[in-house]
């Protein structure tokens, strides 16, 4: 066996030297069967700093904060806490010891209180009313306004994760782990996150941030811990990386540039949208306001936009989950779709991918031949007088498998077994399989590493360079800058017309996705719709 | 009058071995386990039940022994569905056929025993007084027994932490995980508790009901048991209210027979089965988007460690 070698952390300006970190994992061991989830890993936090880690799906990053918060036992090695080692026998040992957790999958329960939910994440020692009272203050310090009585299901996912982290404060913890906090968030909704991370840090508490999203780290954090493949590889401080050195870091070699094929052409309008307006199908939903689009084969279109201003039910009537009741409204391939159902829709040649990978883009606990089945039962001779070909549902898993390098444990698993990133590229790969004539795809890269995310934007370019017309919404603007011809953006079920990429800066973009107007002239009509 | 007393204290007689076996059942649903064998609880603990007191002689004996023979009926389900983690479903049927199976020949020996009945409360001049001197003030302990116990779990459930966290197991039972619950351990006890509760109940039958043994003398409570946690959707105060109404319509069955009115007595039997039919749609209309039904309700969970 080898010397277990240890790699210092950086102690910035030699603040900390002479004293011991917070906390600090010696050889942290996670053993699952023959897979290391976490191989050896050394890492130390330090009080009044935010300390990244980084690494792709699957890196080991939610194996290390679980057993650092007790929830998993480590295999090997050892955690010491202000100097000392500790054995964690559980969650609420760790809350006790001053150490809180934000999940990424929120810990709650949908149909209880606010109130209940934080009691549940504390000890129990203080009555229901006392501790409701300082409930009610720690969310008016910090600024994380919430209604104890109300029950969780009726509250939006911002107020879910303001109830996380007012539960993590309420313990007064000494070291805060917060795993993808804002993946869910919108820009504004994060920047307040912002605002109460920096003050719990001058605070002097420690925080570990886990997050996909680089320039978030670089402007945040004052170390990065990178993990790949169950083994840290690299400590370093992000402020004085690039977001491309983090990446390469994370992915252990060259993120493949995304690159658009030259000399492509468009051709026809595949996809046109003409005056479509439609009332919210829920209780909470947009109402769209006279959308109208053209968008040409070899062309893709980028909507940008806060999530929440109608994205979702645009992207329910273009895929016929919702019906308009003028056909004319929704033109496919040049034959009037609006009044169609999904699969005559996918028949003209549409295909599209939602949002949500679990439970609308796949069934979860369905294999993944059969998730192409799915939505390759309209026009990808799966089926055959009624019976099912599986041979040619395990090709087009095969096919997706090598084409877009989805990484799974055996040949056809269960959709929910995948990890985010991998999952999407499978369900990217089954529709463009299918040789759509027009795709329609939303957060296309939510959530999924570097890595996968490149393949899917190129997998994207290609499916245009090879004529097909393309629709991609997307709340990150350097994801639709990367690819997109064109974007419009989207305010209150209302379609800004389409600026071209190059004359797409990031003000622009900002203005119109606050519901100002570019033309001064327009701004009345904006304000009075 | 005296036929609307009679009527009365056949309703409250009939009613409490619903409302205590569906008392447990309700604590069990609510931490996120359904077991579906209330009525194989129920029968052998009436067999045990019945044994015990016709051996002792004591009716509160025989209770306790309708107690454990229904604890240990349901931690055999908890081995299974919970150890295991076996489909509830499936396990909840095993279970019952299982307990009819049991009780027929544990009770085999008693068939055609007699014991004494569990003797009413009788304070003079209350009990005397006319109409609702024997309704309120002549009952067995049962019946008083069992509105303390469901007074009992709706102060547990709403008042306590305890009670809380095991509503919050029923609700997310990942999250109770995260939290640091022991989510396995704290439905085992629930699922015992719904099961002593059933034993309890199937047990009233030979000690207060009818001071005889017969195989299958449950007839169907249990499952008219089940039916009506859902009717009250899972909140102890509608569960009482429910209790009284499906134990009058079974007797008011009786009684229709009796009287020749033409309505069949099969409907009659279906009627708690179609209220809780009506009652899930009227409940899932009001309430659009949150459920009312424990989340985690007959999913397994197998911690990772």
């Amino acid at each position: 066996m080898q010397a277990h070698q240890r790699m210092l952390d950086p102690t910035p300006n030699g603040l900390h030297s002479g004293e011991s970190p917070l906390l600090q994992t010696l050889g942290l061991t996670k053993r699952y069967g023959d897979f290391l989830a976490n191989d050896s890993i050394d890492i130390d936090i330090w009080p009044k700093q935010i300390h990244a880690l980084l690494g792709e799906n699957g890196a080991g990053k939610s194996t290390l904060v679980k057993a650092i918060y007790g929830l998993i036992q480590p295999s090997a090695g050892e955690i010491r806490w202000q100097g000392q080692p500790i054995m964690l026998s559980g969650p609420s040992e760790a809350r006790s010891r001053g150490i809180g957790m934000v999940f990424q999958h929120f810990s709650l329960f949908d149909n209880l209180t606010v109130a209940e939910n934080v009691a549940l994440g504390l000890d129990g020692k203080e009555s229901f009313k006392d501790m409701s009272a300082r409930l009610e203050q720690v969310s008016k310090t910090y600024g994380l306004p919430l209604d104890p009585k109300r029950e969780v299901w009726q509250l939006s996912v911002g107020e879910r994760q303001r109830i996380e982290i007012v539960r993590a404060l309420m313990q007064d913890p000494k070291f805060l782990i917060l795993d993808e906090p804002t993946a869910v968030l919108t820009p504004q909704e994060a920047d307040q996150l912002f605002i109460v991370l920096e003050r719990l840090k001058a605070e002097g508490r420690a925080i570990l941030y886990i997050s996909h999203k680089l320039e978030e780290v670089k402007r945040l954090c004052d170390t990065a811990t990178i993990l790949r493949g169950g083994k840290k590889v690299d400590t370093c401080n992000p402020r004085l990386e690039t977001a491309a050195s983090l990446a390469r870091m994370m992915v252990g070699g060259e993120i493949k540039e995304v690159k658009a094929a030259a000399g492509r052409k468009t051709t026809v309008p595949r996809l046109v949208v003409n005056d479509l307006s439609l009332a919210p199908g829920e209780a909470h939903g947009v109402r769209l306001e006279h959308i109208s689009f053209e968008l040409k084969g070899g062309e893709i279109l980028g909507i940008a936009g806060v999530a929440g201003n109608g994205q979702d039910e645009l992207f329910a009537a273009l895929s016929g989950e919702r019906l308009s009741k003028d056909p004319g409204t929704v033109v496919i391939e040049g034959i009037a779709a609006g009044h169609l159902s999904i699969t005559q829709r996918r028949k003209l040649g549409a295909a599209f991918v939602p949002e949500e990978r679990l439970g609308h883009g796949t069934a979860p606990r369905m294999k993944l031949s059969e998730n192409a089945l799915l939505t390759g039962h309209a026009a990808s001779g799966m089926v055959h007088h009624g019976f099912i070909d599986t041979a040619a549902t395990l090709k087009t898993v095969d096919r997706a498998t090598e084409t877009f390098d989805v990484r799974k444990a055996k040949r056809d698993p269960e959709a929910a077994s995948l990890s985010g990133g991998n999952l999407q590229k499978f369900i990217v790969g089954r529709e463009i399989l299918r040789n759509p004539a027009v795709l329609v795809v939303s957060q296309p890269t939510w959530g999924v590493d570097a890595g996968a995310a490149a393949v899917i934007r190129q997998a994207l370019l290609d499916l245009a360079t090879a004529g097909a017309a393309v629709l991609v919404t997307s709340q990150d603007l350097d994801e639709l800058a990367e690819i997109a011809d064109r974007i419009a953006v989207m305010f209150h079920g209302h379609l800004s017309a389409p600026l071209a990429t190059a004359d797409a800066t990031r003000e622009k973009l900002g203005l119109l996705m606050g519901g100002s107007s570019l033309e001064p002239k327009e701004a009345a009509h904006a304000v009075g719709a | 009058m005296e036929l609307i007393e009679a009527i009365i204290l056949a309703v409250l007689a009939a009613s409490t071995p619903l409302l205590i076996a569906a008392t447990g059942e309700l604590v069990t649903e609510r931490s996120g386990v359904l077991n579906l064998g209330v009525e194989g609880m129920m029968i052998v603990g009436a067999a045990c039940g019945f044994g015990g007191a016709w051996l002792t002689g004591s009716i509160f004996i025989g209770a306790l022994f309708g107690i454990v023979a229904g604890a240990l009926m349901s931690l055999v389900f908890a081995l299974m569905a919970l150890g295991l983690a076996v489909n509830q479903v499936a396990t909840g049927l095993a279970l019952t056929i299982l307990g009819v199976g049991l009780s027929g020949l544990i009770g085999a020996g008693f068939v055609g025993e007699r014991i004494t009945p569990a003797a009413h409360l009788y304070i003079p001049g209350l009990t005397d007084l006319p109409l609702i001197g024997r309704v309120l003030f002549g009952e067995d302990a049962f019946v008083y027994f069992s509105l303390a116990l469901i007074v009992g779990v709706w102060w547990f459930l709403y008042r306590t932490r305890a009670g809380l966290i095991l509503r919050a197991c029923g609700d997310n039972h990942v999250s109770a995980h995260a939290l640091g619950y022991p989510v396995l351990r704290i439905r085992t006890f629930a699922v015992m508790f719904g099961g002593g509760c059933a034993g309890l109940a199937g047990a009233y039958l030979p000690l207060a009901y009818t001071p005889f043994f017969i195989p299958g003398m449950t007839a169907g409570r249990g499952w008219i048991a089940l039916a009506l946690v859902v009717f009250s959707s899972w909140r102890p105060g509608r569960l009482v209210v429910g209790a009284y109404l499906f134990g009058a319509v079974t007797i008011l069955q009786l009684h229709a027979q009796g009287w020749g009115v033409g309505i069949p007595s099969q409907f009659m039997s279906a009627l708690p089965y179609l209220a809780t039919v009506i009652v899930l749609v009227l409940l899932s209309r009001a309430r659009a988007g949150g459920s009312t039904a424990p989340a985690a309700l007959g999913t397994v969970f197998v911690p990772d460690r």
